[in-house]
């Protein structure tokens, strides 16, 4: 008899673990929408938010000042980057600019290691793993937290981009970039708004998954794990990228336990790229991404 | 302060510092006064008008001689941020409206691009409405989902929101039903005989862009191959033929008509 409890228990699990790599992948989408660049350094970010935190926790700082301080140099690097990096590379083909945030996710994974050091961190964000029973069906504590966290972070952001002027600028410059240049919109302003939003996400990203698999350099290789995601929600589209996790998330956990027996198992890690695949094939653009339509 | 409000003088464009698009237009704006740049496909206008709203760079083109000089002022290294808030703003070629945003958010976004204020952007929308009542009928829909003659309405009140002194139109005709056009340029007109705004209209539609101009500049090839009053150039048989492709007569020659500077 099949087990219907055990699979709506991993069918959560994967969910929840889903919203995690929803996480990282919004932050991408922030990006490449306003400025058509795939950030590179996304996972570099992450990683920098997680050690400059938990550093200064260990340092002594309490929580919320750790937090505040990490938050105020997550700003400062998205601002330095426009300037540094994005504004004198205007212009400048796609493939330019990924090359950029390739060399620029090495120099802040350096720079980290050159602040921090190398060793491992455990983080606590003070939230215990022991799962809950709802009916029979196990549920993480953490992973809830996870998710509770990673929802309202988009429902801020909804709310921003929607009521906000700054907002506004950042849909019509996601919508058509050249005709925001034209109404006279500051594109640098909003690039340094954009990678600022990005690197409030790292900060969160970084937290979750630094307290889910300790913060250390691998940290930076969580963004390998949201590009199947990318692929499947469409790198424009921040509704996509929700999506996208989950599907991933859930995609992964029921693969392994009910697929990953016929291969002798250790399937997880590389099943989403399978999906991301098939998906590649059928739909090149994603579930919600932009189809390019050209004008002849 | 002088008459002129734009002139443009021995300018010359090209993109990817190769191809040529423009390379010698010279032609100047009064003000107050609606000019038309007449040409067919090619002819250089879309890369004139984006070299006068410092657009060029955006689409991997430089000016690489000539002078721009807007109320006195050479802007030929001025952002286009700068330039709206100086008051020259363009409408683009195929309108270009934030397809995702609703009509009144392109409204508003045209009042961002020149830092206004609460409460003029709430005067400012009215007086777009008042002009295209039409568009405050369309005020929550999705522009992208909008008519292609609201969708151009849109866009000219978009960059009416940033309080132009030149309004750079690129084809506003384009692809619009003849009645469509008609009330178009109809609004453009009286913007300019009530405001005194001062307008630059790019268009393949010679018809309509002399009826409504107050003189004309042909373009062929990149060069500015004839200027005068758009009364005159109504009058003559043989400026179709010149400007929608036909080579230049030697009797075409702005000589004889009154040059486009001084």
């Amino acid at each position: 008899m099949f087990d219907y409890q055990f699979l709506l228990e991993v069918l959560i699990g994967g969910l929840l673990s889903g919203v995690m790599y929803s996480l990282v992948a919004i932050g991408f989408v922030l990006i490449y929408k306003t400025s058509g660049v795939l950030n590179f350094a996304q996972g570099a970010m992450l990683l920098f938010a997680a050690l400059t935190f938990v550093s200064l926790v260990e340092r002594g700082t309490s929580f919320v000042v750790a937090l505040a301080a990490t938050l105020a140099v997550m700003i400062a690097l998205g601002i330095a980057v426009e300037r540094a990096v994005l504004r004198p590379l205007v212009n400048q083909p796609p493939i330019t600019l990924f090359m950029a945030t390739l060399g620029l996710s090495y120099i802040i994974e350096g720079a980290a290691q050159l602040l921090w050091g190398t060793q491992v961190h455990g983080l606590d964000i003070g939230v215990s793993d022991i799962p809950f029973d709802v009916g029979g069906v196990f549920i993480s504590r953490f992973d809830l937290f996870a998710a509770a966290v990673a929802g309202s972070l988009v429902a801020l952001f909804t709310l921003f981009f929607r009521y906000t002027r700054t907002g506004l600028s950042f849909r019509a410059v996601a919508d058509d970039q050249f005709a925001a240049l034209a109404v006279g919109l500051r594109l640098p302003r909003v690039w340094a708004a954009v990678w600022t939003a990005a690197g409030i996400v790292a900060l969160v990203a970084g937290l979750l998954w630094g307290a889910r698999l300790g913060v250390q350099f691998s940290l930076s290789l969580v963004v390998l794990k949201a590009l199947p995601v990318l692929v499947l929600g469409g790198f424009d589209s921040i509704a996509g990228a929700i999506v996208g996790g989950l599907l991933i998330g859930a995609t992964e956990k029921l693969a392994e336990v009910y697929v990953g027996p016929l291969f002798g198992g250790g399937i997880e890690a590389w099943a989403a790229y399978v999906v991301a695949l098939a998906l590649l094939l059928v739909r090149p653009s994603g579930l919600f991404g932009q189809k390019l339509v050209e004008r002849v | 302060m002088t008459d002129v409000l734009l002139s443009v003088e021995a300018l010359a464009a090209t993109y990817n510092h190769s191809i040529r698009a423009v390379s010698d237009v010279s032609f100047s704006v009064r003000r107050g006064e609606i000019v038309a740049l007449l040409g067919a496909n090619g002819a250089g206008k879309s890369t004139t008008l984006q070299a006068v709203s410092t657009l060029l760079a955006a689409q991997r083109g430089q000016v690489t001689s000539g002078r721009i000089i807007f109320d006195g002022r050479d802007i030929r290294s001025a952002t286009a941020a700068e330039l709206v808030r100086a008051g020259v703003v363009p409408v683009l070629e195929g309108r270009h409206c934030f397809a995702s945003l609703t009509v009144e958010e392109n409204l508003i976004a045209g009042a961002i691009g020149r830092d206004a204020r609460r409460s003029e952007i709430a005067a400012d929308l009215e007086r777009v409405y008042a002009l295209f009542p039409q568009l405050k009928e369309r005020r929550s829909s999705t522009a992208g989902l909008t008519s292609g003659g609201e969708q151009q309405m849109t866009a000219i009140g978009r960059a009416l929101m940033s309080r132009p002194r030149l309004l750079v139109l690129d084809e506003p005709s384009m692809g619009l039903a003849p009645l469509v056009v008609e009330g178009i340029f109809r609004a453009l007109k009286q913007l300019n005989t009530e405001q005194g705004l001062s307008l630059l209209v790019a268009e393949q539609n010679s018809t309509v862009a002399l009826r409504f101009s107050d003189s004309a500049v042909v373009l062929e090839n990149g060069r500015s191959v004839l200027a005068g009053r758009s009364a005159e150039l109504r009058r003559r048989e043989d400026i179709k033929t010149l400007y929608l492709g036909g080579s230049a007569q030697k009797d075409a020659r702005p000589t004889e008509l009154k040059p486009a500077l001084v």
